[in-house]
């Protein structure tokens, strides 16, 4: 068994938070939305640049999906100058906070103090007025397309991506353990709700379960408005060596612990259990790592890509009984910001925009800091668990604002 | 009939995946087993994750399969495929867990039901690269 001592979290702090502006398609340069939100990050933790000596990104460059990342490791290295020792990027690793777990090892192995840790997205603009369906693969022109690697098993029978895998999911639930669409419409409108508060939420205005209704079928049993909604925009966080964050401008946000763990395929359809992820096995090994039990919990941000989502994450971090996340949302009191668990109070992906995993960590960082403004949790939240990704690719965290 | 589909999905066939998509010439869902321990490789990979075998080979199995979990999809993620198509998950019972994500189809949608028997059912696709036979699952009258 690991000592306390030995956790690499045991020795971080979130000592800075940032993001850019966010929208629906701002049209700006994505690096400069990047280079917006890591300068505001080092600001926020009241250092300069030239106190960074980490920088860890997800996923780092790639050229495809369009929008999918707005700036490299290497090319924000290069615009901010930054001298570091320890930087690192990808995109096979445990959800998006993947690279945030990598910053807490790299201080943890003592290769860096203050790590830059970002997130950055363009994809509202990269679609256009085509929408998600414009990066579809078919191109619009017939004739036949080919399909390598995973995809083969997937594209031929027109199962074009993730709405698709997790709507294969999200059925399976619902046929085991009587899951209704009334439930899953409880994570749309609460996020909704939620975002009514945040001023920099995209979609505002109140939605009812009819409008709920109302929206389209995407593929069953997930509708339009259980999908997330593609947006610019970039999020940072500075993580620090504990002992320096203490001395920084803002009261540091702890890492209580985190789990990256996989025990199962890294597949969308050999799974074990399809009405279980590998969130469950990150989960675990999180809980393995604190004294802290899911009853500590005052707020939780989750992956909402999808709605369903959200509901997995739940039963996986023992928030609620395996199978009963239906039950736990349902009517929207318990999750509400008034609620016994208030969940994603800043609006989450499907309402606030989809800035990837990173905005739950960066709200949950605001709340605990007392810094949400009208979305506020009235008592202070003390303890925060974070999730993000779904899938085969998971990981989360327990925040704290006691070391 | 017009074909109201010009765009066709089909897999880059490899010295370790033609088994599968080209059973169908045979009639037959083919996977790769391993020969010393009898586990089923899906997708194919050149050594066995149970002993470390390298004598896989590809073997039929009978073909059926039931009803995993499926998605009634009403997105036009791809031009020509025509909405609404069922995507299933269907699980093999010649292992646990061995599954393949395909199409259901022959089956009105308010008689989908999770759990209902399947059998394979191929469409054949002539291509210069060599012809494929997608595996995809329709109702087993046979069978409750």
């Amino acid at each position: 068994m690991t000592t306390r001592d030995g956790l690499a979290e045991k020795h971080c702090a979130v000592s800075g938070i940032g993001q850019s502006d966010v929208g629906r398609r701002l049209g700006r340069d994505p690096l400069e939305l990047t280079l917006d939100a890591c300068y505001a990050a080092v600001a926020d933790a009241g250092l300069t640049p030239a106190d960074i000596d980490g920088l860890s990104t997800y996923p780092g460059g790639m050229a495809v999906p369009k929008g999918f990342t707005g700036a490299s490791a290497y090319e924000t290295l290069d615009a901010m100058r930054l001298e570091v020792n320890w930087f690192d990027s990808g995109v096979e690793t445990s959800g998006q906070l993947g690279s945030v777990m990598k910053a807490c090892m790299a201080i943890g192995a003592g290769m860096a103090d203050h790590v830059l840790c970002f997130r950055s997205v363009w994809e509202g603009s990269a679609q256009g007025a085509g929408g998600r369906a414009s990066l579809g693969p078919g191109g619009g022109q017939g004739g036949t397309i080919y399909a390598g690697d995973f995809q083969q098993w997937m594209l031929p029978f027109g199962s074009a991506g993730a709405p698709i895998w997790v709507a294969l999911f999200a059925q399976a639930h619902m046929q085991r353990y009587g899951t209704t669409p009334e439930q899953l419409a409880q994570i749309a409108l609460n996020a909704r709700r939620n975002a009514g508060l945040n001023p920099k939420a995209i979609y505002r205005d109140p939605m009812t379960l009819e409008d709920y209704f109302n929206s389209r079928m995407i593929t069953t049993p997930l509708r339009l408005f259980d999908c997330d909604v593609p947006c610019d925009g970039a999020t940072a966080f500075v993580v620090s060596r504990r002992a320096l964050a203490e001395d920084l401008a803002k009261p540091p946000v702890y890492i209580e612990a985190m789990g990256a763990a996989l025990h199962d395929r890294p597949s969308w359809d050999q799974l074990r259990d399809l009405t279980r992820t590998v969130g469950a096995d990150a989960a675990a090994q999180m809980w393995s790592r604190t004294t802290l039990t899911p009853a500590d919990v005052d707020i939780a941000e989750i992956y909402d890509g999808f709605s369903y989502l959200t509901m997995l994450w739940l039963e996986a971090l023992g928030l609620c009984g395996t199978g009963e996340s239906g039950a736990f949302v349902e009517g929207g009191t318990r999750i509400a910001l008034d609620g016994s668990l208030p969940l994603n109070t800043a609006g989450g992906q499907l309402s606030a925009g989809r800035l990837h995993g990173y905005g739950f960590f960066h709200e949950a960082c605001v709340q605990l800091r007392g810094e949400g403004g009208a979305r506020q949790v009235a008592t202070r939240p003390k303890v925060a668990a974070v999730a993000a990704g779904g899938g085969n690719t998971c990981g989360c965290f327990l925040l704290s604002t006691e070391a | 009939m017009t074909e109201p589909s010009t765009l066709v999905v089909l897999p880059v066939l490899t010295e370790r995946n033609r088994h599968f998509w080209q059973g169908g010439a045979q009639g037959h869902l083919t996977f790769l087993r391993c020969q010393t321990c009898g586990y089923y490789l899906h997708p194919p990979i050149p050594v066995c994750p149970v002993d470390q075998s390298k004598d896989l080979k590809p073997e039929a199995v009978s073909g059926r399969a039931t009803l995993a979990s499926y998605s009634v999809n009403h997105h036009p993620w791809l031009p020509g495929f025509e909405l609404p198509y069922v995507v299933a998950l269907v699980e093999i019972p010649e292992q646990p867990a061995l599954r393949l994500t395909t199409n259901l189809v022959n089956c009105p949608l308010d008689e989908i039901e999770i759990g209902m028997a399947l059998r394979v059912v191929f469409r054949h696709f002539e291509d210069p690269g060599g012809d494929v036979w997608l595996p995809l699952f329709e109702p087993d009258g046979d069978r409750p």
